[in-house]
């Protein structure tokens, strides 16, 4: 474990209460992410999988053990703390895009530096420039019905983009998308991550698209049943 | 911070046209009505008031007649039991600032083609203070008048309308009852009196003139009524007691007996009057406040619905970085806008409706700079106080629970 580590996890539990008692999601989570790996998360549905991505996005506080995110320990931060660390360190992007559907494309990727405090000119300039970069710039004033969902997505990227955080973390994001476009995400991503050192983590369960990422962990019941390499064997295995 | 969110107020509520239109329409209404009703109110009020004070300020009227004489009960005025002399002595009270003693009628009069029949009062000069009349041309009748029973007259306005039209009437002679009188004066405006009388629709001579030589009397300085009125409004209770111990004495009535005259304090009498319009007034404006707050109610009913409808986006943004106070503001302002815009038009509709009742029934109707400015604070504390509750709970959303929902 490396000292600089953007992200590091240990002995990390969460359980939810049911009517039935604690249930546990997640037990006994060690692990580190150092800046510029590209971690692809899987496991079957149920795994925990989910829990994790959203603990590491501190939208949720786990029950036991420790998270640092960048230095921080994430479990002494109030809720407008937290909000504040999502706002700079985290850029998130879903399964189902999640665009504000009101919001032209330019406002939908401008939002993050609203609640940073970015003056509306500044927000303008950087948001077109992002929309550039994802090769959307000419649809600036369009909303998000209007055009495709690779195209969709590409915008969401460029939101989780747009406040230059160190680690991006995608749930599924090429869970809708046809094999093609999922391609253009991918190496959307793989270009973040080779050329400007941002830090992927991305949930999938598609073998092909995890191949990707230069690091694999897997989840089974709760428990972590993989860290390392990108096994090609024990992917064919599980696809 | 606030202009990304007003632009964004504004696309949420463009995008339910319909139901941000009936939100506001909610709000438009109640306050339209709060300011038409306050307008009514006070319109009433303004009347009442207008009359009071047209009929002179601490006054009391003292009524010859006994209510009893034997078995039989009779009303006020119905024996002359008073007289001048009587009044010179209540004047004399240190209580009392000012007594006008009254012998009225009714007289036929004429001047050139024209002839009126008005009410005729015969007073002394002081009558004009105790009623607080101004004059608005001449001079008054004075006290030698009085003394020579001189046939002088003061006009009101509507008898120098009816029988001068333009002309100026001052110094020109009128016929009462086939003798001349010199007009020496015009009496100012007074309007209607509390009970719809029309008061400029009198003649003033002095009290000997109408005694001597216009009514006649069977009984010598004999007058109907005197008025008085007390040196204060803390004064008067001082000066009932004063008036009826001073004029049981002058008639010599015995302990016990009852008195052969009344004194009615008809300030009292207007201010019960004034309290009930003032009371009026009130419930009226607390009965459109009702609707207020049902708008308000309806505020807090769309916003809940609203909040439900965008918790997914409530989610995205949470998760992007939004505190929690950034999303309180978005709603609380949204809830305000609404109901200020929908206040803005209920201040058109309820002048308007004002402007429109004051043409169709002509009820004098008042709209107060106060009453709008109330309006308006009230509806944009309804919009604070109603768009609170949903504002919270879409802050207080767990931001999981919110991206999840579908």
């Amino acid at each position: 474990m490396s000292s600089d580590a953007i992200i590091r996890i240990s002995g990390l539990s969460k359980d939810y209460q049911t009517a039935a008692g604690a249930v546990p999601a997640l037990e006994n989570i060690s692990l580190s992410i150092s800046p510029g790996e590209f971690v692809a998360v899987m496991g079957p549905s149920g795994s925990g999988k989910s829990t994790f991505m959203n603990l590491l996005g501190c939208l949720d506080i786990p029950t036991g053990g420790s998270y640092f995110l960048n230095g921080t320990d994430v479990r002494t931060l109030d809720k407008d703390q937290l909000a504040r660390l999502r706002n700079s360190v985290i850029g998130f992007v879903f399964q189902g895009f999640n665009l504000l559907p009101r919001a032209s494309l330019l406002d939908n990727v401008a939002l993050p530096l609203v609640y940073a405090g970015v003056g509306r000119s500044e927000r303008i300039r950087r948001a077109q420039e992002m929309l550039d970069k994802v090769g959307l710039g000419k649809f600036s004033t369009s909303l998000p019905s209007r055009i495709s969902g690779g195209q969709q997505q590409r915008v969401a990227i460029a939101r989780a983009l747009i406040n230059h955080p160190r680690l991006v973390l995608a749930d599924e994001p090429t869970g809708n998308l046809d094999t093609r476009t999922s391609q253009e995400i991918m190496s959307l991503f793989t270009a973040l991550n080779r050329d400007e050192g941002i830090t992927v983590v991305l949930v999938t369960h598609e073998a092909d698209i995890a191949t990707y990422a230069n690091r694999l962990v897997r989840f089974v019941d709760g428990h972590l049943a993989h860290d390392g390499a990108v096994d090609h064997e024990l992917l064919g295995a599980h696809a | 911070m606030i202009s990304p969110m007003l632009s964004e107020a504004w696309s949420a509520m463009s995008a339910n046209r319909l139901r941000t239109f009936l939100t506001m329409l909610g709000m438009m209404i109640g306050v339209g009505a709060v300011i038409l009703m306050l307008a009514i109110g006070q319109g009433a009020q303004y009347l009442v008031d207008k009359s009071i004070s047209s009929m002179g300020s601490n006054l009391f009227i003292i009524l010859s007649g006994s209510s009893t004489s034997g078995g039989l009960r009779m009303g006020g005025g119905a024996s002359p039991t008073l007289t001048v002399a009587d009044a010179q002595a209540i004047a004399e009270l240190p209580s009392v600032a000012a007594v006008a003693p009254s012998a009225s009628g009714t007289a036929q009069m004429v001047y050139g083609p024209n002839n009126w029949s008005t009410q005729v009062i015969g007073t002394l000069p002081s009558y004009l203070e105790v009623r607080d009349w101004e004059l608005a041309a001449g001079y008054p009748f004075t006290d030698s008048d009085v003394r020579s029973a001189t046939r002088v007259a003061l006009l009101g306005q509507t008898v120098v309308k009816n029988l001068f039209g333009d002309e100026d009437p001052v110094g020109k002679t009128i016929r009462i009852k086939q003798s001349p009188y010199q007009v020496v004066g015009v009496l100012a405006m007074k309007g209607q009196s509390l009970d719809g009388r029309d008061q400029d629709d009198s003649v003033l001579i002095p009290v000997t003139t109408a005694q001597r030589k216009l009514f006649g009397t069977q009984f010598q300085g004999s007058v109907r009524m005197i008025m008085a009125q007390a040196a204060s409004a803390d004064a008067m209770p001082a000066a009932e007691r004063a008036i009826n111990q001073l004029l049981r004495q002058r008639h010599r009535i015995k302990e016990g007996a009852e008195s052969d005259f009344t004194v009615r304090n008809l300030t009292a009498l207007a201010n019960t009057a004034a309290e009930t319009t003032r009371v009026m007034s009130l419930m009226l404006g607390a009965i459109a406040s009702i609707s207020l707050l049902v708008g308000g109610i309806g505020i807090m009913n769309i916003m809940l619905v609203s909040v439900t409808e965008r918790t997914r986006e409530i989610g995205i943004r949470v998760a992007i970085g939004a505190r929690q106070r950034d999303i309180l503001l978005q709603f609380l302002l949204e809830a305000i806008i609404i109901s200020i815009v929908g206040c803005l038009v209920g201040v058109g509709l309820g002048i308007g409706g004002a402007v429109l009742v004051n043409k169709i029934t002509e009820t004098a109707v008042v709209i107060t700079l106060s009453s709008v400015i109330m309006a308006f604070m009230v509806a944009a504390a309804v919009g604070v106080f109603f768009g609170f509750y949903p504002a919270r709970k879409a802050a207080r959303l767990e931001p999981i629970e919110a991206l999840r929902y579908q």
